[in-house]
């Protein structure tokens, strides 16, 4: 649209913005140089609000809001770092931590330090242990260190490829990203277009060849083995048996 | 035991669905796993071709419900509930039994393939406590009462189970049968919407509704003309009714009870309200543990079509109005407003970022009005009599009637209609007939709601009062725990109740009500720093969750931290 956007005016950490009609609390802190910190909000992917890192309090509410979705209104007097938000965002890291291995997960880590964040808050504590998937020449799968931001579902889907090859499955702490009935990728719908390895934050989705890299082996026998394992990919298509072993 | 011949085969399944797009997902996938037992990688494979979702997404639907299976499970499912109500009156004991009888672990299926045991959360029978759910595949299934044993289980109950009523008033449940459904020859000719399709004029009924106070009785007590108002006014057509029938709060039966025994009652209230939004279109969305409240909702809605109540040209008027069940599938979630048009939708249920509001974006991003069962059998009685008539009970803010359901330690627990603005003390001993035992301890508004100490029951029920001790009337469950209980215990059960139900979208929910779980398990032996722990979980899952499961899955603990501190030390 061209036509012009109506101009709001609020307060953002007792700076005065003006934003058009439309921008969100996170666009707006962003302009006055205020930083809210983020974890799952990407720029190609459909902002859903997951990780609630970018909590604000927004005129004292009840509730926090998610800065990352919420638009901005005219008169709003927004709080970014009160000892709400602090409790909120330290809480979510510590607890993410005690769940996932975030240690190739340098922004998170950051946040961590950023909001004074206990690595050992959360004892005794459950953690999301998933095997390493090793199933293509392309990319490796480690989910033990997914925190469920679903950028790889989303670009697999709408918001880029329209492939459809991975979902979450279960829900709650137990939720997990897979394919149908966990079947290896190349059996999926999976095209191998590596968006979902471009916007993973924490090294969940790899190359092959930079984990390879990184489990020491040298580029030459990485690119073998490569070669080796697009030989035994299954055919494509629904009936795509025969490929297997 | 079916035989496989009775099946549907997975061919004519695929057929009769064929072309109907995703909203028809969890329809399918019920015809699916009745038939076999468990939906497999070919079902899903013909059914994303037939009503072209994509398989990963299937999948991941499958995997988000309860009641979903993707691996075998036997010819016979026990679920077992485990919830508060249940959990004191042995319902552990309950399923080891069970389990030992039938030689399994809960989640495990007997060697010979007929038997699956399943621990589950609250089946909405806790005036009957302990309750099991029996699903046969393709034969019918069947909520249990009282459940003793493995053969009190197993045994066919031809006999429905009685419900228990009673009220200070007389609305909606007195003077009918408790123990099959009232049929259309004995509700009526559905004079109040006969009335309206005569003589009112959309806003005429909307206005009648906002007149009398009237406010939503699931739980969050939105006020219902104002709902309805915002929908008739968005511009976006078509619009939707939906009936929020997914009663899941622990607890809460009140909805079930009506549904089995004035099933007409609702049926009207929603074209009611149809009529005043100008939808055409509705849908009953029952929680998949309410086989009975499904099967006669259905016989209603199919003697209501056949006499002209609903459908084409209702009573000549021109008025179109159509009703389609849906089942939910085990997912509390659900009962959450947009989580619960996602499940209609063929979806995960993730609830959504609101607003919009479901009165702008709704149901197919629609305008939508979905209102609680209860609420929607206040309608025919408002719109007959009108709302001052309504508003001679209750007080100023909390007008009229209000459907409790009382379970735990009282000498009958069951569902009762109290004026708002009743005393918790007078429900428990005039109508429920005392406490049993010392009370030590009552539960309001469910696993979301908050406890009150003894000392408070002196509380008039209403919305206003409540929210002043900071407590809650909520969906209206009413749990009384004598001094017998270990309160730790019931904390126990909650947490796992929240973490079995939490869909897993935003973190604060998703980590919290594991982390909440982990430490509620050992509260009799915490560990340094547990209660700063709970403290912390609880704030942020109350202020930072994306929906109202997790915003108040810490409510109860919190409430519990405030009035019994030693629990936690």
């Amino acid at each position: 649209m061209t036509e012009d956007r109506k101009l709001l005016s609020l307060t953002i950490d007792g700076l005065t913005v003006t934003v058009p009609e439309g921008t969100t609390i996170l666009e707006a802190a962003r302009q006055v140089g205020i930083d809210i910190p983020t974890i799952c909000v990407h720029e190609a992917t459909t902002a859903n609000g997951l990780c609630r890192l970018c909590v604000v309090d927004v005129n004292g509410g009840r509730l926090l809001q998610p800065a990352c979705i919420v638009p901005c209104q005219d008169g709003m007097h927004v709080e970014t770092d009160n000892a709400r938000v602090q409790t909120s965002r330290r809480t979510i890291l510590e607890m993410l931590n005690a769940a996932v291995d975030l240690s190739q997960a340098p922004a998170i880590q950051d946040h961590m330090t950023r909001y004074n964040a206990s690595p050992d808050r959360f004892p005794a504590s459950a953690r999301r242990e998933h095997p390493f998937l090793d199933d293509n020449p392309f990319y490796v799968r480690e989910y033990s260190r997914c925190i469920l931001c679903w950028r790889c579902v989303q670009v697999c889907a709408e918001d880029a490829q329209y492939v459809f090859a991975l979902t979450i499955d279960s829900r709650g702490f137990n939720s997990h990203i897979s394919t149908a009935f966990d079947i290896s990728l190349p059996e999926s719908t999976c095209v191998f277009c590596g968006q979902c390895v471009g916007v993973c934050p924490t090294g969940a989705l790899k190359p092959r060849a930079e984990w390879g890299l990184e489990q020491g082996m040298t580029a030459a026998r990485i690119q073998a083995n490569n070669r080796q394992m697009r030989k035994q990919l299954p055919k494509r298509g629904r009936s795509s048996d025969e490929g297997e072993g | 035991m079916v035989s496989a011949s009775h099946a549907e085969s997975l061919e004519s399944i695929i057929s009769r669905f064929a072309g109907r797009g995703r909203d028809a997902l969890l329809p399918a996938l019920w015809a699916i796993q009745t038939a076999s037992g468990h939906i497999n990688l070919e079902a899903v494979r013909a059914l994303s071709l037939a009503l072209n979702v994509p398989e990963a997404d299937i999948y991941g639907v499958i995997g988000f419900y309860s009641m979903f299976h993707d691996q075998p499970t036997g010819e016979t499912i026990i679920r077992v509930c485990t919830s508060p109500s249940c959990g004191l009156a042995g319902s552990d004991d309950l399923l080891d039994h069970v389990c030992q009888r039938l030689g399994v672990e809960p989640g495990q299926t007997t060697s010979d393939g007929r038997y699956t045991v399943e621990e589950t959360t609250c089946l909405g029978l806790c005036e009957h406590a302990p309750a099991a759910l029996v699903s046969q595949r393709g034969v019918g299934e069947r909520s249990v009462p009282s459940a003793v044993d493995l053969e009190s289980i197993l045994a066919d109950h031809s006999a429905p189970y009685p419900a228990v009523t009673g009220s200070l008033t007389h609305l909606l449940l007195d003077g009918i049968p408790v123990d099959r459904a009232q049929t259309l020859a004995e509700y009526g000719d559905y004079s109040a919407l006969r009335r309206t399709l005569n003589d009112l004029m959309p806003d005429e009924v909307v206005a009648k509704i906002q007149a009398s106070g009237l406010l939503g009785r699931g739980g969050a007590a939105f006020p219902t003309g104002l709902k309805w108002e915002m929908a008739r006014r968005s511009e976006e057509k078509p619009h939707y009714v939906i009936c929020n029938a997914d009663e899941s709060e622990p607890g809460t039966f009140k909805d079930r009870v009506l549904m089995e025994l004035r099933p007409h009652l609702l049926l009207e209230g929603l074209a009611l309200c149809a009529y005043a939004i100008e939808a055409e279109q509705g849908y009953l969305f029952i929680r998949g543990e309410y086989p009975l409240a499904t099967q006669r909702l259905q016989q209603a809605i199919d003697a209501a079509v056949a006499s002209g109540y609903l459908g084409d040209n209702i009573m000549g008027s021109g008025f179109n109005f159509h009703v389609e069940i849906r089942r939910g599938a085990g997912a509390y979630i659900c009962g959450e407003e947009t989580a619960l048009f996602e499940a209609i939708e063929g979806k995960r249920g993730f609830p959504r970022i609101k607003p919009p509001y479901p009165t702008r974006v709704g149901l197919f991003g629609k305008p939508t009005v979905i209102n609680n069962v209860e609420t929607l059998c206040k309608v025919p009685g408002i719109i007959n009599r009108g709302g001052r008539w309504f508003r001679q009970w209750g007080t100023d803010l909390s007008t009229g009637v209000k459907l409790v359901s009382v379970s735990g330690h009282v000498s009958r627990p069951g569902v009762y209609e109290i004026p708002l603005g009743t005393p918790l003390r007078q429900v428990l001993t005039e109508l429920c007939g005392g406490v049993t035992g010392r009370l030590q301890a009552v539960l309001m508004g469910g696993a979301a709601g908050t406890f009150l100490a003894p000392d408070e029951i002196d509380t008039p029920l209403t919305f206003e009062d409540l929210r002043t001790v900071g407590s809650t009337l909520g969906s209206g469950a009413i749990m009384v725990f004598n001094d017998s209980v270990d309160l730790r215990d019931v904390l126990r059960r909650l947490g796992a109740f929240f973490q079995h139900e939490s869909c897993g979208k935003c973190y604060p929910c998703q980590l919290g009500t594991q982390r909440q779980k982990e430490i509620l398990d050992r509260l009799h032996a915490p560990l340094p720093g547990d209660r700063e722990r709970l403290t912390d979980i609880g704030q942020t899952m109350s202020e930072s969750s994306l929906c109202g499961l997790g915003q108040t899955a810490a409510a109860a603990v919190l409430s519990a931290m405030k009035r019994w501190p030693h629990l936690f030390e």
